[in-house]
């Protein structure tokens, strides 16, 4: 009886090890796929492909990250935000229409790059809905139409939606929307710019 | 058809999927008028080419690819693109499509993989025919119409590939912080009005694509074939250019047909 349990335990223990490490390999042999994945060589910019923390737990939990883990997680991604100079989190919404709308550029590589001085959109109306005139707007992350009707125009909605903006990671892990401040896509002015073109009363948002 | 009369249509047939249902707008009905007739497939055009390409004796060697072997014996393309990547043992490595035709290209007709992949996609912005490799593959691929979606999963560098190709499906990098799955692995999702398939799980939406590429997109006005479309999804995602045929490409579409197997082939397909 004795031999018999200790068997099953060790089988048990093995069978764990031996999942675990197969998980492993599999790890270590998407990084060598990946590695070997793409052209090399001047305007390839291969630094992208190499992944920062984030990335790599997000990548290891498929989004979705242990609870433990949470809280050290978003005062990591917290400590990254940086905000305008003028201290003015909210801009002008004009504008921030134009940049919420314009499709980013940034595309690199040798078949099809784009001016690498483009100037970069959010280009927000691939995943949200704003501005309800705007038909073609996606649905991969949340409706925006009313934003600030809905959330009111106040100092605490406008710095959440700035920091969600900047760094979508600090509310909520491995959220599927771009680190758009923090990975250097837009700037903090126009980050401010799009957070008034959500919750200024003027804005087609809130009409 | 002029353009105003196409403008015309897509706006009635954007107008009329909104009027029908407000919540969810798809341009699905306009499709079905613009692309559902296969007879009118400009890719077949594509696949007479590509036809004359594989039979006609090329390279420094002077040989047709009539002798490559796809997985189902040399000069077998009847069901081969059906069941592919498949692991190769003269290769020794999971190979699709297109990796193969480069095999076959180099080893029989005698042509370097530095020439051959110089310019593997038409440039669509300079309205470029497609380039051989692109005719080759849609005229390879179509003797597989009508038939299932069934590469095998039994060599061990074949299940290797398809774990592998999840894998790399859930990584994320780049200045988006993309991964495949931010796009795919959820149902009814649109970036604008293009429907995005759920690829991470199986079933019908991974079927539905895999069976329909090679496609004739009309905003290139070209044929694109798979590893096209894993290149163009890189390039999306803000990533270097995927290497044609590399064992990345391959271990993703080794995946997807894996999640979408059973599918079946309708060749060439047309979409947007």
């Amino acid at each position: 009886m004795k031999i018999k349990l200790i068997t099953v335990a060790l089988l048990t223990a093995l069978g764990t090890t031996v999942t675990v490490a197969a998980d492993n390999d599999i790890a270590a042999l998407v990084e060598q796929y990946i590695a070997s994945g793409f052209k090399q060589g001047e305007k390839q910019h291969t630094e992208r492909i190499v992944q920062d923390e984030t990335q790599k737990q997000c990548t290891t939990y498929r989004n979705k990250i242990p609870s433990e883990m949470q809280k050290a997680f978003m005062e990591r991604e917290r400590a990254t935000i940086k905000y305008p100079e003028s201290g003015k989190l909210s801009g002008n919404w004009e504008q921030g229409q134009k940049t919420f709308t314009d499709g980013f550029a940034w595309r690199v590589g040798t078949i099809m790059p784009d001016k690498p001085d483009a100037v970069r959109g959010g280009n927000c109306y691939a995943c949200h809905a704003a501005d309800p005139k705007e038909v073609a707007a996606g649905n991969i992350g949340s409706t925006l139409t009313g934003y600030g009707k809905l959330r009111g125009n106040t100092p605490e909605t406008i710095k959440y939606t700035y920091e969600k903006i900047y760094n979508s990671n600090t509310y909520m892990p491995c959220s599927s929307m771009p680190r758009l401040g923090h990975n250097g896509v837009l700037t903090p002015e126009q980050i401010a710019d799009i957070v008034a073109f959500l919750v200024d009363p003027e804005s087609p948002v809130n009409k | 058809m002029s353009r105003l009369t196409i403008a015309g249509l897509v706006t009635s047939a954007l107008l009329a999927g909104v009027a029908f249902a407000a919540e969810e707008p798809n341009a699905d009905a306009y499709r079905e008028m613009t692309y559902g007739d296969r007879d009118a497939n400009p890719a077949l055009l594509v696949i007479d080419r590509g036809e004359e390409l594989f039979k006609e004796k090329r390279g420094p060697k002077n040989v047709s690819l009539e002798q490559c072997d796809f997985g189902l014996g040399a000069g077998v393309l009847k069901g081969a693109y059906a069941q592919l990547p498949r692991y190769f043992k003269d290769t020794d490595r999971v190979q699709d499509a297109e990796s193969r035709l480069l095999t076959c290209m180099t080893e029989l007709q005698g042509f370097t993989v530095e020439e051959l992949t110089k310019q593997t996609f038409a440039n669509d912005k300079r309205n470029e025919d497609n380039t051989d490799l692109e005719a080759l593959t849609v005229y390879i691929a179509a003797q597989s119409d009508g038939m299932k979606i069934n590469a095998p999963a039994e060599h061990p560098k074949e299940q290797e590939a398809i774990k592998v190709g999840e894998g790399i499906f859930w990584r994320r990098q780049g200045p988006l912080d993309f991964a495949c799955a931010t796009c795919h692995a959820d149902d009814k999702k649109r970036i604008r009005l293009q429907n995005l398939g759920n690829f991470s799980k199986a079933g019908v939406d991974v079927q539905k694509t895999m069976s329909a590429w090679p496609t004739y997109r009309v905003s290139h006005a070209a044929v694109r074939t798979m590893q096209h479309r894993m290149w163009d999804c890189m390039w999306q995602m803000r990533l270097p250019d995927a290497q044609y045929g590399s064992p990345m490409t391959v271990a993703l579409i080794a995946y997807l047909n894996a999640q979408g197997k059973d599918g079946t082939y309708a060749l060439p397909g047309m979409s947007r």
